[in-house]
């Protein structure tokens, strides 16, 4: 992928206490619709969780499958994708695309091991503030009721990006 | 000429067509023998280990390793290979991404095992006999190397100087590489060059005819038989090639058969399932998702088709 990855977030060490764990659910917003809803979440001084990180796309169509995999495998615990209402697209069929990939992305992502309520896909216009900041909180609550995610901590346990530790095979002979 | 150059090869988890399509490149390969001699390569000659153990450091000019690593003993020769060779090629699918064996990873050892020597029906084991690292006998410990959980790329244990990928890779383009080297026409040796390869997708060598259909119906090899000259992923037969490296010539699709995906992701491409889903999502004839859902519904197994050769080097690796 030519653009630079995000920061990567830091695997949660083994016996680390859970109280302090907040979700940490990555929200890619379209730029015409739903990152303006996020703002008038803000703007009607409606509450919505910090645990939402989000990152802002010119549209959802543009949101490859690629980023919501990462996002997972450096550390996400959620990811929420939210587009213009099906209908409204800026670029007329943009988040027709992201339509049409979600059914099979959310399969592979199951099929791989994630729970489905970690993942999630929604339109939210500019004017819907009030219901970014509901699936927000949903998402969230149902991220925390899930746990922690900790994919590299998980792929790190079963072997993957460590050596093993070895015994030489002998000395010649 | 100086003294011949030193090729390796090793089977690591593989099926052995790796090895086999070395020999492909047929009477070339007198002109291999050549330049150089065999020095270790378990499938046609008797080479004990602790040959190579022996030799020097650095000692091979030049070494293929196929096969994935899932096992104590895979990574540990690959650490050796590495040890003994001044150029280490991880060769054809498996060594690259993977490939076939880090299916695998969908499932945990327990599972491979009751597969294995358990719930199969051709199995007879009632005394329910499973391998084990270690066993006590009267002749003393007798050890075997250990099933690692996680099937891992050649990558992931040694630094690899060049990736020949493919299932396997071609023989026209390993000759290539083979000539390369020999006479010092290498690209610059740096982690994981990819050789014998495009960074364009099959598409870009693929001949049949887009005509700019959606598709409303996924149909699989055996259920019908594609219209000679068109798109097979129009027609609904699911195609790799969009999210897959060229360099094969696109040899499955002029044979009517859909790309399975071997040569491993694209170029710009880190994840070739997710960029394989970003792609069906542009050509699935579906106004709403429910449709869609019904569309994607028909793929059977879409892991095992995203990731047939890739799951080892995918973002999320497959974990159960």
């Amino acid at each position: 992928m030519p653009e630079p990855k995000a920061e990567k977030i830091e695997p949660v060490a083994a016996g680390a206490s859970l109280e302090k764990w907040e979700p940490r659910i990555i929200a890619f917003l379209c730029y015409w619709c739903s990152y303006a809803g996020a703002d008038a979440a803000g703007t009607l001084r409606l509450k919505y969780p910090h645990n939402v990180l989000i990152v802002r796309v010119m549209c959802s169509g543009r949101v490859d499958p690629e980023l919501i995999s990462g996002a997972f495998a450096q550390g996400a615990d959620g990811v929420l994708v939210c587009g213009c209402q099906i209908g409204c697209c800026h670029y007329i069929s943009g988040n027709h695309k992201t339509m049409a990939r979600m059914p099979l992305l959310g399969r592979l992502l199951v099929e791989m091991g994630l729970e489905p309520g970690r993942f999630r896909h929604e339109w939210v216009s500019a004017s819907e503030g009030e219901k970014f900041a509901r699936i927000t909180n949903e998402i969230t609550e149902e991220v925390r009721r899930l746990g922690p995610l900790n994919w590299p901590g998980r792929l790190h346990a079963r072997g993957v990006g460590h050596g093993e530790d070895l015994e030489p095979w002998g000395t010649p002979q | 000429m100086n003294a011949k150059l030193r090729v390796g090869v090793y089977w690591a988890a593989g099926c052995g067509g790796c090895d086999i399509s070395l020999l492909e490149i047929g009477p070339r390969l007198l002109q291999l023998i050549e330049a150089a001699d065999i020095h270790f390569w378990p499938l046609v000659a008797d080479f004990k280990y602790r040959d190579v153990a022996g030799y020097p450091d650095e000692f091979f000019d030049l070494c293929f390793l196929n096969g994935a690593i899932r096992s104590s003993e895979q990574e540990e020769i690959a650490r050796l290979l590495r040890k003994k060779s001044r150029t280490l090629i991880a060769y054809g699918a498996c060594a690259a991404e993977g490939g076939i064996p880090a299916l695998a990873n969908l499932t945990t050892i327990e599972g491979i095992f009751a597969a294995a020597y358990h719930d199969s029906p051709s199995l007879d084991n009632p005394e329910r006999l499973e391998p084990r690292p270690v066993t006590r006998s009267d002749l003393g410990e007798l050890t075997l190397p250990r099933l690692y959980p996680q099937v891992l790329t050649l990558r992931d244990v040694v630094d690899v100087d060049y990736v020949l990928p493919g299932c396997p890779p071609q023989a026209d383009r390993v000759w290539q590489a083979i000539e390369s080297f020999v006479g010092g026409k290498l690209p610059a040796r740096a982690e994981a060059v990819k050789l014998g390869c495009t960074d364009k997708a099959v598409c870009d060598e693929c001949s049949l005819e887009k005509r700019l259909v959606k598709i409303d119906q996924f149909r699989r090899t055996h259920e019908a038989l594609p219209e000679p000259g068109w798109c097979l992923l129009e027609q609904g037969f699911i195609c790799m090639g969009p999210a897959t490296r060229g360099g094969c010539g696109a040899l499955c699709t002029k044979a009517r058969l859909a790309c399975r995906g071997c040569y491993g992701p694209s170029g710009q491409v880190t994840d070739q399932g997710m960029a394989m889903v970003g792609a069906l999502g542009s050509l699935l004839a579906a106004e709403t998702e429910e449709r869609a859902r019904e569309l994607v519904d028909q793929i059977v197994d879409p892991v095992g088709t995203f990731y047939r050769f890739s799951l080892a080097s995918s973002d999320l690796k497959g974990m159960r």
